[in-house]
């Protein structure tokens, strides 16, 4: 029997119906139409579908839909504005610490977190940053250089 | 300084702007109208005989609209080399490992084929399961494919010059024994696949393949269609690393079931799936002989390979292969003897990963050197050196090195690591460890017998406003390899790289091997320079024609046209303005315009395109498997290592990674010191965190990305990574490979700075903490 929530994504108020086992990731992806959150293992083990939920960074497949009724949603998409790239967006770029691309969203957002909380943060704070997030393609050198020029 | 105006810089790619905004489509993202789910059985046994497959359950629940079996996808053999096609898409009559497809489900959710799956009924009778290389190879043992006995896939027995003879004449013969274990590739992004029938009869496949090209080829053959009627196309693939190379059975249950359904089908791997497919690196014992004179010199090596192959060949006859023919450089070396059997088990299929089968034979090599180096009083650094080919030699087995920058990067790494202030000299628990590697710039020839050309790649100028659009059938894994072709693309033409838009991935656009064995850049490199060579040339005789100039005397350069001699070329440009009224932004330089160029062109002769085809020339000797190791070139590397190793835990902390990687010409810096860093990154999972884990019934314990240890950013050290350029010649514009000749020292230079730091040579793979305080407790008692 499916549930009615409202949440807001990206600054958009969303009133929708889900069923109770369907994950945040889910309702993100298909019913919403975002996919820039990517689904790596769906068991909260490698971040790639990191989202901010109330401002705090989750792996979105380990939410319930029906978790996040009333709260604030910010997903990859959120990032870009009418000026352009986020600054961590265009730092991650400038630096080539996107690869493949697949656990990008997820870092991106675990990185802007991190710099929102502390704009300076030193090489250890950083690794801790983005511990939760796999990446299979760069070794993290370039992320942790792309964090670090911001 | 580079003399180039496009590659050889840290240009911003072309693609990733659009992932790091959540724009970049990968399959899964792609949703159809009427959309239907597939799911797959798999068998829960490791080794049975199948004695019925009952579906009537599933094909009555509701919403269900497909269920197929090897009833209704035949039985027409397929794996990677077609010597050894051994795999149907489904059983019919037996099962070889947990995870081997029987059937398939189409429906209109997820959760419904996925219960429609649980509905089919199938009838087992179990058979012994074989999970080592010993129960495999035994007398009375089940053969897992009735054409191989002792479930041998394939064995080599090479010997170059004479092994026997010259370890007479050593001074010091060494041998030890190192085993692996098998390795995951580990990618993000789980494969996945969406098939859709076109009302006019095309297939459509879109897969997270790193070779449209071999799918199409599998699934036409497999699938008894058309293969013009096959377009096979990826989306941003969310990496490979080898295990996505060859065709899988979700991708051809996938396409039956569109087939059949008339509707598109989407299917996609879980991590368990992934874990269950795996086609990895194969867990192999290298038995490795060296014989040297006293003062250092390389006189022979005696090499005996065993592989843990899994249920299926998939790539493993060349795996075989590989792990000998690799072993015959970087050193001179004029005796070798390799003898290899890969053998078949009740385990998911190992296949190519990542340096494929030189990987772990190149760390055992490189630690009994260091060994060598020791006992014989010679610093690990001189003994290499005094070794070392140079640019021009071939091995004992027909492999040229075109180029070949190991000695700089040698120099490199211990420069830029303070080698020589440290070896030797640090306290104990901290340790140093030197290695060197190298591997093929692409496959000599393709793994289906064939005249093809390797790679072919298209560039239409658009006909107006001097946008050069390139075409290649070439997979963009997250190597950066669309990015380096537009440079090529440019660099070659003349061009800014703004000027090009670039597609790939699609059967459509041309042939292309993919990407595996480390081909794209040198092969499709070669085809992307030829094709815009082939425009300009185009561009340059209708110039020369308009404005009675010799062809030689005019050049694009950086966008703008230049003439070795004053030219009036206004008439060109009245032209161009008059066919531009209204613009605002009229050319008004005092050069003629590349735009302007490509339309008067295009005014002249119709649509300008060009087109470029790579194929290497005949490569290696005549013996058996000599195709195997070939290559145009080869890109080399040394690593240092420096770790601290915690004595009463066992536990290792990698201090640094220093690296030099000879990549001949770096089209894009950044992309090379990316690649170079995710090797290494890999390297030191398979070298201390990672293995596949299974119980005794075969299943895979450690399905996860928490329990099979990848390297996360608390766990990777600071890799300092040097580009090495040798402007190899047979590459475009001098480059070679870096996707996998990266990995291969840095599993050896790891063992060598744990030596150093400990005193005990570890032998096996992977070095976790309770591993080396075994050791470190073994080496106490003696």
């Amino acid at each position: 029997m499916k549930k009615l929530i409202q949440l807001t994504v990206n600054d958009r108020e969303v009133e929708i119906a889900v069923e109770p086992n369907m994950t945040l990731t889910d309702l993100i992806r298909y019913e919403i139409g975002l996919t820039g959150t990517k689904k790596g293992c769906e068991t909260g083990d490698c971040g790639a579908c990191t989202v901010l939920l109330n401002g705090l960074p989750v792996n979105s497949c380990l939410v319930l839909a029906v978790q996040a009724n009333g709260c604030t949603v910010e997903t990859i998409e959120g990032l870009e504005t009418e000026d352009g790239l986020h600054p961590v967006q265009d730092a991650f770029v400038e630096h080539g610490a996107i690869q493949c691309g697949f656990c990008s969203p997820g870092m991106i957002l675990s990185a802007k977190h991190l710099l929102d909380k502390n704009p300076n943060p030193d090489e250890s704070e950083i690794r801790a940053g983005i511990a939760g997030n796999l990446c299979r393609c760069t070794g993290y050198q370039k992320i942790i250089d792309a964090i670090k020029s911001v | 300084m580079s003399d180039h105006k496009v590659i050889n810089s840290r240009a911003r790619r072309i693609d990733t702007p659009a992932k790091a905004t959540g724009r970049a489509i990968y399959v899964d993202d792609l949703s159809k109208p009427g959309m239907l789910y597939g799911a797959l059985l798999q068998s829960p046994h490791a080794h049975a005989k199948i004695l019925s497959i009952d579906t009537s359950a599933a094909e009555a629940l509701p919403g269900v609209k497909c269920v197929v079996t090897a009833k209704e996808a035949g039985l027409v053999k397929y794996g990677v080399s077609p010597a050894r096609y051994d795999e149907t898409v489904f059983c019919h009559d037996r099962v070889r490992y947990v995870g081997d497809e029987i059937a398939a489900v189409a429906a209109i959710d997820k959760e419904t084929a996925e219960k429609a799956v649980s509905l089919i009924k199938v009838e087992y009778e179990q058979l012994p399961v074989l999970l080592t290389i010993e129960d495999a190879m035994a007398d009375g043992a089940p053969l897992l494919h009735e054409k191989y006995p002792r479930n041998i896939t394939g064995e080599v027995h090479q010997e170059f010059g004479d092994v026997a003879t010259a370890f007479k004449a050593c001074d010091l013969i060494k041998t030890t024994t190192v085993k692996n274990k098998r390795q995951d590739g580990g990618f993000i992004e789980p494969q996945g696949c969406l098939a859709e029938v076109d009302l006019d009869g095309t297939l459509n496949l879109i897969s997270s393949t790193q070779s449209p090209h071999y799918i199409q080829r599998t699934v036409a053959m497999v699938l008894g269609l058309d293969v013009g009627k096959v377009r096979v196309k990826k989306m941003y693939v969310g990496a490979g690393f080898g295990p996505k190379a060859g065709t899988n059975p979700m991708e051809l249950a996938c396409s039956l079931m569109a087939l059949k359904t008339g509707k598109p089908v989407k299917m996609n791997y879980s991590r368990e799936q992934v874990f269950m497919f795996n086609r990895g690196r194969h867990a192999f014992t290298h038995k490795i002989t060296i014989g040297v004179k006293k003062d250092g010199t390389l006189m022979a090596l005696e090499h005996e390979c065993y592989l843990d192959g899994g249920a299926y060949a998939s790539f493993g006859p060349a795996t075989v292969y590989y792990a000998g023919s690799l072993l015959a450089g970087p050193y001179k070396l004029p005796n070798m003897k390799y003898d290899g059997w890969r053998i078949y088990t009740n385990k998911p299929a190992c296949g190519a990963q990542r340096g494929h089968g030189a990987v772990i034979a190149r760390a055992a090599f490189e630690q009994q050197l260091d060994m060598i180096a020791e006992e014989l009083n010679i610093d690990p650094k001189e003994l290499r050196q005094k070794n070392m080919m140079e640019t021009g030699d071939t091995t004992c087995n027909d492999l040229n090195m075109s180029s070949f920058g190991m000695a700089e990067c040698l120099d490199a790494v211990t420069g830029g690591s303070d080698w020589e202030a440290k070896k030797g000299k640090l306290p104990k628990g901290k340790g140093i460890g030197l290695a060197c590697g190298f591997f093929v710039s692409g496959a000599g020839f393709p793994i289906y017998r064939s005249d093809t050309y390797h790679g072919t790649v298209m560039i239409k100028l658009t006909e107006d406003g001097g946008t050069v659009l390139v075409y290649t059938a070439s997979a963009e894994i997250g190597q950066g390899s669309d990015s380096a072709f537009a440079m090529i693309a440019a660099e070659a033409l003349g061009v800014p790289l703004e000027c090009i838009r670039l597609a790939s991935g699609d059967t459509d656009m041309g042939v292309d091997l993919g990407a595996y064995s480390s081909r794209q850049t040198l092969m499709t490199g070669h085809a992307t320079k030829d094709a815009a060579e082939d425009v300009k040339r185009q561009i340059l005789e209708v110039l020369s024609d308009e404005l009675d100039v010799p062809v030689e005397g005019i050049d694009i350069v950086e966008g703008r046209i230049t003439f070795d001699r004053p030219v009036d070329f206004s008439e060109l440009r009245t032209r161009y303005i008059k066919e531009h009224r209204g613009w605002t932004d009229n050319p008004d330089t005092e050069y003629l315009t590349f735009k302007e160029a490509s339309r008067i062109a295009y005014l002249k002769k119709g649509t300008i395109v060009g087109t470029g085809k790579y194929k290497p020339h005949f490569l290696g000797g005549t013996y058996k498997g000599a195709a195997v190791g070939t290559s145009p070139a080869y890109g080399c590397s040394a690593q240092v290592a420096e770790v601290e190793v915690d004595m009463e835990t066992g536990q290792i902390t990698i201090v640094q990674i220093v690296d030099a990687h000879d990549c001949g010409k770096a089209i894009n810096t950044t992309s090379v010191e990316g690649q170079m860093q995710g090797s290494i990154s890999m390297g030191i999972g398979e070298a201390m965190h990672e293995e596949v884990k299974f119980d005794a019934n075969g299943n895979v314990i450690n399905n996860d990305l928490a329990e099979y240890k990848m390297v996360t950013a608390l766990d990777m050290p600071p890799v300092d990574a040097i580009v090495v350029e040798t402007n190899e010649p047979n590459g475009p514009f001098g480059a070679k490979e870096v996707g996998e000749g990266a990995i291969m020292p840095t599993i050896p230079a790891l063992l060598n700075a744990v030596y150093d730091a400990i005193g005990v040579r570890i032998f096996e793979l992977p070095l976790t903490p309770e591993r080396v305080y075994n050791a470190i407790q073994e080496a106490n008692k003696e």
